[in-house]
This record gives structure tokens, sequence and C-alpha cells, in this order.
């Protein structure tokens, strides 16, 4: 237990330099992007420049912005958005990140229902069609882009059956295809992963002594094959896991969810310095975090890793 | 084992179906039945203060949510009396006496009084403020002055309340188009008691504008503005013209991609779109001709042409540019939108105003042209970079444009695209040759065009100056005589393409889809539509 906590504390005092080195360079790279963010196709006139300019502090040296802008970071406040002149960073990312984490999960939860059944069922019936006809399939999911995935989906089945809305998200239904076409390629990955890994350990001698002490096939393929089987699959969760709820401007796009992978791209667009500065903040520590969450989970599964924390 | 597998697939199947086990009641036809009405309005607004705002899509949801001194005959534009119920203007045409009508009312049930009006004048005018559109209100006697920081007591600007239900205004001059620019958002009330109750009258970025804060006096109230996804207004109680409001709640959606837009109309979510794409035209041409609306708008696609960089500084190298290109063919084959060819710079009768002076497509003319200038069959001619902001079809325009060129002067010109906020900094820093533009009249006058042009005006990006011609437009914002100004105009535009410091491609065209339900939508040059007289019907 003694060494699990002091894990996390070193985890987090590992997270702090790298944070500070992904600000400091997204700071001083997207100022190097000509415009700015009063650039636009009406000019300002030069003094409502210099008064919108001198408000947001653009107007003093860039190292001073920057003590200025890690100042208030440290502090949890990331700074108002330049583009979205009533809202702050922090509010924007209040507003956003529920969404991308509600997508995120629903395509998680498609995910695993659908990818380790699948790989266990196609582990246990290899070169059968139960596991040809998956495992083909996974790799069409795999190969097919969400930007593919999505209007095939929304054709089919929003403008064809008349199921679904096209976009948006207002009503429960609206979850279901943007989660699919996020989720899919994810399915598939771990199918093959799940598949891959159970037909490593099912020849081990110890599921064979499982097999002989007379324990039935159920209890062999979840209680013996499936834990260590899911190791592998546990390590990849955890990017994953980050990766599908911060959100994928692609599937937030084809279904103009409002989620933080627009935010991103189009803030990006806008030259909002904070907004992408904040984003960035935000990203960094949550992918930071997710990924101590799988190092911990690892060493709760495998005794192996375990001794390695110490 | 396999049966608890194939009880999730089941489990998620079943889901799948139980969601949606029937084609379900479009939002549109609900909204038929309940009068609500579902807009695809482009992209996320980045607010909701008249005062700050620059884009269209701000300004279709503040249209429902705040109203001017007029408004406008949603047909012709003309100004039509808002919280003004009627005016009066001096014989000198410099002063305007507007008489507010006693039951105009802020949502919060608030009367809208000329202090009102003042206030929200002396805000956008504010120098702290920054307002990107407070130039709107130069033709207030005193306004720039005041904006420039110049005078600091609002007094010496040109309005004042005689009585709370009383305005007066007085202009630098006779300006004959001033109540139809009453009608843009820079001269939009704002509630003065919510603005201080979240700061300064000139404090940038307050969050009054947030629904729960925001007050308007129009005939719609901010319900919910959910970022990114949409804008809900619904019904105000306290507008003075209620009773002829048939729209119980307009539905914004910030739908940036306009083929997930046309895909949310054909899925029954959306009423009106924002745009059609480009390849879907013609399908609705052939197919669905009644729900495809493409009208004439203020606005004009054209390049510029650097003046200050050899060889464009000859006019004969610009006129030769410009009559080298097949702008009838341009529109027929590449734009495809129903776009008509421009051979001049403002869009043909806008408020009855079409320029005589045209830049024709000539290629024989051309060829000349440019060997006068010194490069016959475009020998030696140096090797222009023409530059646009990355997309599709700009990209296809400038192929085409490149070709003709090519074909007609024997000139090669370099393609260069940039992402819209590079592009943006090197025509506004004039680093270029040759670079693709487009203006959209702020309102229906056609000093909106041609005043750009004027030396040193901040959208001159041609760089191009002739004193003719501000003597020109100078004299036209003086003239009161409609005739007379027309004329002014006239001239000041042939000099325009004579000169040619810029090739006019063609006029744009609105595109939206509209569903057969919407009544009360109306074809106009701003493509704005007063939701007043709009509504549905089943």
């Amino acid at each position: 237990m003694r060494s699990i906590l002091r894990f996390v504390i070193s985890r987090l005092l590992q997270a702090i330099p790298v944070l500070l080195a992904v600000v400091t360079l997204t700071f001083f790279l997207i100022r190097l992007a000509p415009g700015g963010p009063f650039t636009s196709e009406k000019s300002y006139s030069p003094e409502a420049l210099a008064r919108l300019n001198a408000h947001y502090g653009l107007d003093d040296p860039l190292l001073v912005q920057y003590a200025h802008y890690i100042g208030r970071a440290a502090r949890g406040d990331l700074g108002p958005s330049l583009k979205y002149t009533n809202r702050t960073v922090n509010a924007i990312i209040a507003d956003a990140f529920p969404v991308s984490l509600e997508l995120g999960m629903w395509a998680l939860l498609f995910a695993l229902a659908v990818g380790i059944p699948a790989g266990v069922i196609a582990a246990l019936r290899s070169h059968t069609a139960l596991d040809h006809v998956p495992m083909a399939l996974a790799m069409t999911g795999i190969c097919l882009p969400s930007f593919v995935l999505g209007p095939l989906l929304t054709l089919g089945l929003a403008l064809g059956l008349g199921w679904f809305n096209a976009a948006g998200w207002d009503t429960p239904s609206d979850r279901v295809l943007p989660a699919v076409t996020l989720g899919a390629a994810y399915a598939a990955y771990l199918a093959r992963l799940t598949r891959g890994s159970m037909l490593d350990v099912l020849p081990l001698d110890y599921i064979r002594t499982a097999r002989a002490k007379g324990a039935s096939p159920w209890r062999i393929v979840t209680r013996h094959a499936l834990r260590n089987a899911l190791l592998p699959v546990v390590s990849f969760l955890g990017p994953a896991a980050a990766g599908l709820i911060t959100g994928s401007f692609v599937v937030e796009t084809v279904f103009h969810i409002p989620g933080l992978g627009t935010m991103f791209v189009t803030g990006a667009f806008n030259r909002d310095y904070t907004l992408v500065l904040g984003l960035v903040v935000f990203y960094g520590a949550l992918v930071v975090l997710f990924n101590a969450i799988v190092d911990l989970l690892l060493a709760v599964l495998d005794p192996r890793t375990r001794k390695g924390l110490a | 084992m396999k049966n608890t597998s194939f009880a999730l697939l089941g489990f998620a199947l079943l889901a799948l179906t139980v969601t949606a086990c029937a084609r379900r009641e479009t939002p549109v036809q609900a909204g038929n039945r309940d009068q609500i009405l579902h807009i695809g309005n482009l992209s996320e607004p980045q607010d909701l203060d008249p005062h700050t705002i620059t884009g269209v899509q701000e300004h279709h949801v503040l249209f429902a949510l705040l109203e001017g001194l007029v408004t406008e005959d949603p047909k012709d534009l003309h100004p039509t009396p808002g919280v003004a119920e009627r005016w009066t203007v001096s014989d000198d045409g410099c002063v305007y006496t507007f008489f507010l009508r006693p039951d105009s009312r802020w949502s919060n049930g608030d009367p809208v009084t000329a202090a009102d009006f003042l206030f929200s004048f002396q805000r956008i005018l504010s120098p702290n403020l920054g307002a990107p559109y407070a130039y709107m209100l130069f033709v207030i006697k005193g306004a720039e002055a005041f904006n420039r920081g110049e005078a600091q007591d609002f007094a010496t600007v040109g309005a004042r309340a005689i009585d709370p239900h009383t305005l007066e205004i007085t202009l630098t001059a006779p300006v004959p188009y001033f109540l139809t620019t009453l009608n843009h958002h820079s001269w939009y009330p704002v509630h003065p008691p919510t603005i201080l109750k979240f700061g300064a009258i000139d404090q940038i970025g307050l969050p009054w504008t947030k629904a729960g804060n925001f007050v308007g006096n129009g005939p719609f109230t901010l319900q919910s503005w959910a970022p990114g996804d949409k804008i809900v207004v619904r019904k105000s109680s306290n507008y003075w013209d209620r009773a002829n409001i048939r729209l119980n709640e307009i539905h914004f959606y910030a739908i940036g991609d306009n083929n997930i837009e046309e895909r949310s109309f054909r899925a029954g979510q959306l009423h009106v779109t924002g745009t059609v794409p480009i390849d879907r035209i013609a399908y609705y041409q052939k197919e669905h001709p009644e729900l495809l609306r493409l009208d004439p708008y203020l606005g004009t696609y054209y390049y510029l042409l650097n003046t200050t960089r050899p060889p464009l500084n000859d006019v004969r190298v610009r006129r030769a540019l410009a009559m080298a290109v097949d702008r009838a063919r341009l529109v027929r084959y590449v734009t495809l939108g129903g776009e008509t060819p421009a051979f001049n710079f403002t869009t043909p009768d806008t408020a009855g105003y079409t320029s005589r002076a045209r830049l024709p497509f000539e290629p024989k003319t051309a060829q000349q042209l440019l060997a006068e200038a010194g490069f016959p069959g475009g020998q030696n001619f140096p090797k222009l970079e023409l530059l646009y902001n990355t997309s599709d079809a700009h990209g296809r325009i400038a192929q085409a444009i490149q070709q003709m060129w090519k074909e007609t002067l024997g000139i090669e010109v370099q393609l260069v695209n940039m992402e819209w906020k590079v592009y943006m900094a090197q025509t506004d820093q004039h680093k270029y040759d040759i670079a693709r533009a487009g203006w959209i009249g702020d309102y229906a006058d056609p000093n909106t065009f041609l005043d750009m042009w004027v030396t040193g005006g901040g959208n001159n990006r041609a760089v191009w100056s002739n004193p003719e011609y501000d003597r020109l437009i100078a004299e036209a914002a003086r003239t009161r005589d409609t005739t007379a100004r027309f004329e002014c105009f006239q001239r000041a535009e042939q000099l325009l393409m004579d000169e040619a410091p810029i090739l006019p491609l063609y006029f744009y065209k609105s595109k939206s889809l509209v569903a057969p339900s919407v009544r009360g939508w109306y074809p106009n040059l701003l493509d704005r539509h007063p939701y007043n007289r709009v509504y549905l019907e089943p």
C-alpha cells in the first residue's frame, strides 16, 4: 500500500516538468504562426487593435506574457478566450469536456462490449468461420477511417432508414452513431489483441492443469485464461481511453458534437492562443493521469510488475 | 462463455433497435406543429454583443434578440418603423428626430428609452471597447473624434434625448443611406443596467451576453446557448408587436461543415440551411428545385492586384490580366453555384444603382495591352504568385484562371494557398502579387463597395490610390440628390475599372435549402430574413 502511494506521488511529480515543457513549446510555437486573434477580413482600425491587444496583454514582451501565463495557469486560471469573448477557457472546457467524456465513454463501452467477446470467441474457435468472419470485420474496422464510417452510417441508418438524426447531440439516440463510429476501430483492435493473447495463453500448462482439475470451460476462460490474456488489453486501454475521451475531432465534426476536439482545432485556426494553450495543458494532464492509472491497474493485475513499483 | 458473448452482442443489437425502432418524428415535423424554426447558422458565434461582433452568424441571432430604431422590409429592405414608430428629417438632411414607441420594452419589462440608445452609441464609440464597427457611427457629428479619444465628453457627439421617447441625431453630412444603416447591429441598443451590472460601459468581454443574463428588446429572448451546438430563442412576452409573432422558438445550429448541414436538412433536422455544398447544387436543381434557393447577394468575389509591385504597377498589365479572364465560363463550369459573372465591383441593383462601367472579357485587347506593356505574347513576363486561402472552391477557380492567362496571354502564374489567418496576414501587409478576396456589403448602398478603395482605406489591400476617385467618393458623401450621388459613384466605378487594381470575378449568390413548410422567407440582397413575419405551415 505504501509503495503504491509512493508510486502515485512520484508520478505526480514527474508530470510537472512534462506539462511545463508542453506548455512552453506550445506557447512559443503558436506565436510563430502568422496572423493573430484579431486578424480578420474586415480590418480593425489601428486604435481598436491597440486597445484589444492591450486588454488581453498581447502588447507585452513575449517573455512577460509567458511568465504571466504560467503564473495564472499554476493557479488553475487558463484565462479568457480571445475568440469567444464572453467566455473563459475554464468555462469552455467545463462545457465541452463532459460532452467529449460522455462520447468517449460510450465509444469505449461499445469497443469493450464488442471487441473482447469477439476476440475470445475467435480464439476459442480459431480457424473456423467464428474466427475468420469477425477478424476480417475487425481488419476492415481498423482500416476504415472514421470520416468514412461516420458518413456511411449516417447515410444508411439516418437518411436511408430514418432511425436517427444525421447530426447533433440532443436526444439519447444521438449518442449511438457517434459512439459506434468512434469505437469501431478500437473494438476491432481490441478483438485482434484479445484473440492474439488468448491464443498465447490457452496452450499454457496452467490452463491444462485447470482443465485436468475439472474446472468448467466457462471458469477456465474467465478466471484463468482471460485474466492473463487481458494484460496487454489493459495496457492498451490507458492511451486508448485518453484518446477516446479527449475527443476525436473527426467524429465530433462529422456528427456536429460540441466537444473538446472541435474546440481545439477551431481554436488553432482562430489563433485563440489562450484556448489552444489551455486545451494543451488539459489534454497533457489527462494523458499523464490515464497512463498513471493504467500502470497502477497493471500492478494490481500482475504481481510481476508490482515488484518494479517498490 | 459462448452464450454470454452472444447475449452481449444481442444486447448491443437490441439497444440499437430499441432506441430507434422506427422512423422517428423529425425535428422539422415537430417544429412545424409547434412553430419551432430550425436554422443552420454556419459557425459558432463569437459573442452576441452587437457592439463587438463582426460575422453574419452573430447577426442572424441578434436579429431575433434586438431591434434597432428602424427595421426593414423583408422583400426589398426599405427601412420600416422599429423601435421608432416615426421620424422626421430636417430640411438640410442632417438632423433626424426619432419618436420611440411608448410600448417598446426590454425583455425584463423596462421601457426602451432614448437614453438607452445614447448609452449604446456611447458604448460602441468608447475607445476602450475597441469595437471593430465603431466606424459605422462616424456619420454622427463628433463621433469619430470621440472614438479616437480626441474628445472625452460624449456631449460633444451629435446625439441627444429630447425626452425619454424622442431621440435626435445630428449627422456630419446629409447621408442619404443613413436609415438603411440603422439596421446594422452596430446601431442596436443594449440594456444599460444589464451592462453596468457586470462591469463598466467600455469593458471588453463581459458575460452579459450569456443565456440568463441577456436582456434584449427584440421579438425573441435568449433561452439557452450551448456553445458549439445551438442557440435557442423564444418568443418574447414583452415585445411591442408580440401579437403578430407566430414562431414560438428559433433554434440556431452552429454547423460549420456544409456537408453535415445538408445531411441534417435531409434528415429533417433543419428548416433552413446557411449554405449548400457546391457539388449538391446540380442535384437539387434537377431533383428538388422547390427546396433550393439561389438568390442575388450583396457581395463580390474578386482578385486583388498589388499595385505596388512591378509589373502590376502598370495599368496596362492589370487590364490585360482582367480582360483575359472569361468570367462567364468561370461561373458556368467552375463555381457552379448559379453566380453572375462580374464585370464591375458593385453588386447590380444595390439600392437601385447598377454600374455602367465594365471591365469586359476581350482576349484580343488583353494581348495587345500586354504587348504594349513590353511583354508581347507573355515574353519575359515574371512569374507572379496567385495567393488564395486554402479551400477547394478557391483552388478550382485559381486553376481555371491560371489556365486562362496561360492560353490567352502566354504567362505563367504560380498558385500559392495558405491557411486563412496566414493569408489574411499576407494580404494585410501587402505581401502578395495577386490575391483572392471577397467583399460582402454592410448595408444596401453602393457606398459600402466603393468607399473602401479610397487612398489609405483600411480594406484597400490593393494599395491603390487615385485623387480623383477620392474626390468623387467624398462628393457622393455630401450629395443628397440620389441621381447626382449615383452619378458620382458611376464615375468613381468607371475609374476603378479603368485602373483595374482589382479584378471582379463574380457576384455572390446566397445559397440555401428551405423546407416547403417555411413561410414569409423572402429573398433579398443581404440574405436577411426578419423573423417577425416568418411562420411554419404544417
